[in-house]
């Protein structure tokens, strides 16, 4: 039970740090703020919330994992809030995507 | 014989490695990124790494008030990003008014 418990904290620790390195990886690569902005929130969200659930889940205590599990569902409702956000204003002030782009329909209009 | 305690605290070392370069080529980012927004969403994605570190940092210690530290930081970093994207929004408001009183 120790050993099973222990495997899964380093499979979720291993993962979450996985998926931050993608989304850091994500935000230095691609071409515009708003395929940065995929990377950002769809990987990194779910990297801090892998993280947090390891720690949840190695305390041991119901109460600290309820909390954990808190924070990631708090983490996944306001990552898509704030990219939307973001990414609304920025268009909204002349921030356009990358030439690469094929096409842009708020701009078309 | 492996313990247990020797599983994740090498699993949590690994993921402070990987989390520290993560975090620099953020950091990297908010340096180079052309635009104001560029930089704004570099600082949201340091937050959620700040995040994991403060995860990472409560297995290895064993404190469970730090996944309360970890939600305020997330609640502050929320707060931060819709701030910054109402100043985007205004700041292009204020340009836009002084070129037409400009003209």
């Amino acid at each position: 039970m120790d050993y099973a418990l222990a495997i899964v904290t380093a499979v979720l620790l291993l993962a979450g740090a996985f998926f931050a390195l993608v989304a850091a990886i994500g935000i230095a690569r691609l071409p515009d703020l708003y395929t940065r902005m995929h990377a950002a929130s769809k990987a990194g969200t779910v990297g801090s919330g892998l993280l947090l659930l390891a720690a949840g889940l190695y305390s041991g205590e119901l109460a600290v994992l309820a909390r954990a599990l808190a924070g990631f569902l708090f983490f996944i409702l306001t990552a898509p809030v704030s990219a939307h956000l973001l990414a609304r204003a920025s268009h909204i002030s002349g921030y356009f995507p990358a030439d690469i782009s094929v096409r842009d329909d708020m701009r078309m209009r | 014989m492996i313990t247990p305690a020797a599983i994740v605290s090498a699993a949590a070392i690994a993921a402070l490695g990987i989390l520290c370069i993560a975090l620099f080529v953020t950091v990297w980012r908010v340096i180079a990124g052309p635009t104001l927004p560029d930089r704004i969403l570099a600082l949201d994605m340091m937050t959620g790494i700040a995040i994991g570190f403060i995860a990472v940092v409560a297995v290895r210690t064993g404190f469970s008030l730090y996944i309360d530290i970890a939600i305020a930081l997330g609640l502050v970093g929320f707060l931060a990003t819709v701030a910054f994207a109402r100043f985007v929004l205004s700041r292009r408001a204020v340009a836009s008014g002084t070129q037409g009183r400009g003209e």
